[in-house]
């Protein structure tokens, strides 16, 4: 019964959640920084989850998601120009060599087609190495992809260094909203089967999961090609939010940003990482936003703020949480109303014998 | 990226005009002991400042691979440990002479890295190595994030140091003294720190830590001490190869130590991840290969074919060069 109540629960959510984006598109503006909180949010809670798949629900080490979000979003851009626009776009190399354009949607998945084919090529050599081998492999193939995508000589496909625009983007919340939702349910619904399960028997004990008839190399394989589509889904929605993208910017620290909002919500937990993201965007972008500009109490200068401080106490923040809540805010455990009830009851329970004492 | 040595006429003239030369006696093998030559001084440029290079990464590498020795980390902020050297051989430089602030930036770099290690690794030694790596992370962007907060964003100058930034002239090369300098201190300090390892109470110490934590506790070693001790050393060789690596640039930014700190990271790796050895080796091959890729005009590339270099060499050897064979307990 609490299988069921919780679904129902989470549908309820999911649908006052579409309702309030639906208001918040309707009377925010569309620039403002609250949208550009949840916009991000939505888009950086699909690469979290993706990343938390292979992470946190397999325990494979890796660190190429920007990699990945970098070829979903150049397969997107390159793809989805409209063909009137590419003269102006591929000034430097004579239009380019795509002379066709394909809908927004099928951009979309292409862009996760794409990035999943180059996992699996990638995975067949790299995913025989462990633990930190396997992360710094990942990383350097991220890298190579970020210097492969500036070279001149792909130049008639990738622009080079130059970025691509004039594809088209979504001005609304409601579509990343809906583009990340449809993800991320599917990652939970991945996690729920019996894949779910031999991804999770891998991450606590690969010899006994080999045992038991885990075929390791098929199932790794797997995850990390599941994993990285989403990544370029969600590289895809990244290049359209920005309107514009160029392969510079997917650097190394995007990867290690992802990777603590990962921890940050809790290695294993989906919820975790959504709930990770939109608090680490909200709190980065907007609430110690007013620590960037000076500020007098009074007569007196508050000390320190100026550009750039703001950063400064979000990263101790970070800090004091990866010091302090070792295991995320969700630990390995999900946001679901029988867990709600279970945590009330606790804290019931624990006031009640605290008053006995 | 700062140009260091002039660039020749037309990107890849140089690969070029090698490959039509090819000397062959008729009838014969290719004359190799002339291509060598003829191959050497079109490239000795770009190999010393390879040399050069990889003593540098060299340098940093070893804080990398004792730290990773020892505590099975990955010290994501050892990059940045770099970088904050260079700024404060800037800062420092403003008000004092380089007599004052070079010892000045070194004991500050120390004394930092071990700050880090007290403050974001000690407490997290019983959790598992997944949340550690992550406060190496979350104080990698702290520190970047503070360097972007005290420069304001902006590329700081970094001094000229005399002496090592005159110039000299080595056959076919004009090249700052820096690029000389470098691999033979990086190989007095590797000596040093060989016998240091190898031949006093401390470096027992540590060789003992990295073979057992447990054991070694259990045996009286104070592994705290040696803990503070290899962030000690490798926040000290990081500060003296920053000073030779930014001599060769002309400012620092915040972001200035995250390319060379992961170069010096997958030297570590390449070399097997935990071997000083390794770790020089390994920075030496990136240096001169990343360099030699650049005089042949692919410039583009010279970061990404370390990565390929190592991908290729972990296939091979999944533990690195030099690095001990993972045996699985069951």
């Amino acid at each position: 019964m609490t299988k069921k109540k919780d679904l129902i629960f989470s549908l309820i959510l999911l649908a006052a959640a579409i309702v309030l984006v639906a208001v918040l598109d309707r009377t925010l503006p569309q620039t403002g920084i609250v949208m550009t909180v949840l916009k991000k949010g939505c888009i950086y809670s699909l690469v979290a989850v993706s990343m938390n798949l292979l992470n946190g629900f397999t325990g494979l080490f890796s660190l190429g998601q920007a990699g990945f979000m970098l070829i979903g979003g150049y397969t997107y851009a390159i793809l989805t120009i409209p063909v009137a626009d590419r003269a102006s776009v591929y000034q430097y190399f004579d239009g380019g060599i795509v002379q066709f354009s394909i809908p927004f949607w099928a951009g979309l998945i292409c862009a996760g087609l794409v990035s999943a084919a180059l996992a699996w090529l990638i995975g067949l050599p790299v995913l025989r190495l462990k633990s930190d081998y396997l992360a710094i492999a990942t990383l350097g193939f991220a890298e190579i992809m970020r210097a492969f995508f500036q070279w001149d000589t792909l130049g008639p496909l990738t622009n080079g260094s130059n970025m691509l625009r004039k594809y088209p983007s979504f001005s609304t919340l409601m579509f990343p909203f809906i583009v990340a939702a449809i993800c991320i349910a599917l990652i939970v619904m991945l996690i729920n089967s019996s894949f779910g399960r031999a991804f999770k028997a891998i991450r606590d004990d690969e010899v006994a999961a080999e045992a038991m008839g885990i075929n390791l190399a098929h199932h790794k394989r797997m995850s990390f090609c599941i994993s990285s589509f989403f990544a370029g889904v969600g590289g895809a929605l990244l290049a359209m939010y920005q309107t514009t993208i160029q392969a510079q910017a997917f650097k190394s620290n995007m990867t290690y940003e992802i990777l603590l909002i990962v921890v940050i919500g809790g290695l294993g937990s989906v919820t975790g990482s959504v709930l990770a993201t939109f608090l680490f965007y909200a709190a980065s972008e907007w609430w110690l936003r007013f620590l960037d500009s000076p500020m007098m109490i009074g007569d007196w200068q508050v000390p320190l703020l100026r550009s750039g401080f703001r950063k400064v106490v979000f990263s101790v923040v970070i800090m004091v949480i990866v010091l302090f809540a070792r295991q995320g805010i969700m630990g390995d455990h999900e946001f679901s109303l029988s867990g709600l009830i279970k945590l009330f009851r606790r804290k019931g329970k624990g006031a009640s014998a605290n008053e006995q004492v | 990226m700062a140009v260091r040595y002039p660039e020749q006429s037309g990107a890849g003239s140089l690969h070029n005009k090698y490959l039509t030369n090819i000397r062959t006696i008729p009838g014969k093998y290719p004359d190799f002991k002339g291509l060598l030559m003829d191959f050497l001084s079109k490239n000795l440029p770009y190999f010393l400042a390879g040399v050069s290079v990889g003593g540098q990464y060299a340098l940093i590498a070893i804080g990398y691979t004792m730290v990773y020795g020892i505590l099975r980390l990955i010290n994501f902020a050892h990059g940045d440990i770099f970088m904050v050297a260079g700024l404060v051989t800037i800062y420092a430089s403003t008000v004092m002479p380089l007599y004052l602030s070079i010892p000045l930036t070194i004991l500050v770099t120390v004394i930092l890295g071990m700050m880090i290690e007290r403050v974001a690794y000690k407490p997290l030694r019983n959790s598992p190595r997944m949340s550690v790596m992550i406060s190496a992370i979350g104080v990698s962007y702290l520190l970047q994030n503070l360097a972007l907060y005290i420069t304001g964003g902006l590329a700081q100058v970094y001094p000229t140091i005399p002496f090592i930034s005159n110039t000299v002239t080595i056959g076919s090369a004009t090249t700052k003294v820096v690029t000389i300098l470098t691999p033979i201190l990086m190989i007095v300090l590797v000596v040093l720190l060989i016998q240091l390892i190898n031949h006093t109470k401390i470096g027992m110490a540590m060789r003992s830590v990295s073979t057992d934590f447990e054991t070694s506790r259990l045996m009286g070693i104070n592994v705290n001490r040696v803990i503070s001790m290899t962030f000690i050393i490798g926040s000290f060789l990081a500060a003296v190869g920053s000073i030779l690596y930014f001599t060769n640039y002309p400012s620092v930014i915040p972001t200035s130590g995250g390319m060379p700190g992961l170069k010096a990271f997958v030297a570590a790796v390449f070399g097997g991840i935990g071997s000083i050895p390794g770790a020089v080796i390994g920075a030496m091959l990136i240096g001169i290969v990343e360099n030699l890729i650049k005089g042949a005009g692919w410039t583009t590339f010279s970061d990404a074919f370390t990565f390929v270099l190592l991908i290729v060499v972990l296939l091979f050897k999944p533990t690195g060069l030099f690095g001990e064979a993972a045996t699985d307990k069951v």
